[in-house]
């Protein structure tokens, strides 16, 4: 449990220092969000009907970065070897690592959703319900990209194909993310349905994604 | 720290082991063993397979036939340490912060004091450097900070690749004086190196190009 907690401490420490991804993270979720406005034009009200969708594209497309450095520095400086032959079970090590991961750049968007929601012209009430189904749905996003991450560790310039065999995966999560959100704020939708199965889809990945990812490593390994 | 008792008898058998990289066979037909408180030199050509034998021994590569045993450790206790090329150092983690986190990840459950992490840093001659992140050391020095893990947390197998690449000759009686100690608690020591090692090995294993 120590070297769990300590995988965790590590990787929040190098995303948040120099070299890091927390802030190249955040700085691309909020040049994706101010850039919509710019292309939609003026109509507020279209804005504000578009705005939580945006919100969890830009989420999604920001959860991606910095993924390929998850495991691929770790693999290319000898430290995921010392990993193995330490002992520590590799899907503690590799859930270690996609929380860490999480806290670093997962939980800064979602806190920085609702008041990015400002400029797309969000009222308060649609501000909380993009905040809360991302907190929901954000975690499912970093542990599928944990396994594409791990898939990819072993390739240079591995990014892309990450978010190539990342993406087609999270659009259940976009659904149900985008689906609750507008449920909680327009009343014929259903609300509790999308969320609880968005709640379902992390639980899943928390569930599957570590153990995926460990077995890709270890072919990565090879 | 210095925990200075002997580690239990450890017997670390190889039978008839084969290695395969890229669908070439490295070696072949390889056995060995090895008591407590003994040093094997692995020695050989470029490209005769040391670096995987080590690797097949630490477990990080699977061998394609024959089998590796560990004889009198316990079967849930890691007993190995991996010193390969790579230092496995992060340049932006601190001297301390990287001691500290190979500490949690190598003993699981003992915590580890300010005074070990400085006592082992101390004990490979960086005991200055603590507090500097670890992107700013030479290459000899990044090599004695991958040597302070082994001291950090004792285990009884070493397994050794190059051991004495980059480190310079206060660095080598240093390795020298370790790898000594540790034989001497009966500790066990594979070191692959196409140098003659400092102290003379208990048995050498020569692998040739097939």
């Amino acid at each position: 449990m120590s070297g769990f907690l300590a995988i965790i401490r590590q990787t929040v420490r190098l995303e948040l220092r120099a070299g890091g991804g927390a802030a190249v993270a955040l700085i691309f979720f909020l040049a994706v969000v101010t850039a919509v406005p710019f292309g939609v034009g003026p109509d507020l009200k279209l804005l504000a009907r578009i705005g939580p969708a945006i919100l969890w594209v830009a989420a999604l497309l920001a959860a991606l970065l910095g993924l390929d450095r998850l495991f691929g520095a770790d693999r290319e400086d000898g430290s995921l070897d010392l990993i193995i032959v330490s002992g520590e079970p590799l899907a503690l090590y590799a859930l270690g690592r996609a929380v860490g991961h999480w806290l670093a750049t997962g939980l800064p968007i979602v806190v920085a959703a609702p008041v990015l929601g400002l400029l797309l012209n969000l009222d308060p009430p649609a501000m909380g319900a993009v905040a809360l189904t991302l907190l929901a749905g954000s975690p499912a996003l970093t542990l599928i990209g944990t396994v594409g991450a791990a898939l990819t560790a072993g390739l240079p310039r591995g990014g892309l194909l990450i978010a190539i065999l990342v993406l087609p995966l999270t659009v259940p999560v976009l659904i149900f993310g985008v689906s609750a959100t507008t449920g909680a704020l327009s009343d014929p939708e259903p609300f509790l349905a999308p969320f609880l199965f968005l709640c379902a889809c992390s639980l899943a990945a928390l569930a599957l994604a570590p153990f995926v990812a460990a077995a890709a490593l270890r072919l990565a390994l090879e | 720290m210095t925990v200075t008792e002997a580690f239990p008898a450890l017997k670390l058998k190889a039978q008839d082991l084969a290695c395969s990289r890229g669908g070439r066979f490295v070696f072949s037909g390889l056995s060995f063993e090895l008591a407590s408180g003994a040093l094997m030199a692995v020695t050989g050509p470029n490209g005769a397979g040391k670096s995987s034998l080590l690797r097949l021994l630490a477990g990080l590569l699977r061998p394609t036939a024959g089998d590796i045993a560990c004889e009198g450790g316990r079967e849930d206790e890691p007993v190995a340490h991996y010193l390969g090329h790579l230092d496995a150092l992060k340049p932006a983690m601190t001297l301390a912060e990287t001691l500290r986190f190979w500490g949690a990840i190598y003993q699981q459950g003992r915590v580890l004091t300010d005074s070990d992490l400085n006592e082992a840093a101390e004990s490979v001659g960086l005991g200055h450097a603590i507090d500097l992140p670890v992107g700013v050391l030479s290459a000899g020095q990044r090599r004695r900070a991958a040597l302070a893990r082994l001291i950090l947390s004792p285990r009884p197998l070493w397994l050794l690749d190059e051991p004495f690449a980059a480190l310079d000759s206060q660095g080598e009686s240093l390795l020298r004086r370790l790898m000594g100690d540790h034989i001497g608690r009966q500790g066990l020591i594979v070191a692959a190196t196409h140098q003659a090692l400092p102290i003379p090995p208990d048995t050498t294993l020569t692998l040739n190009t097939t």
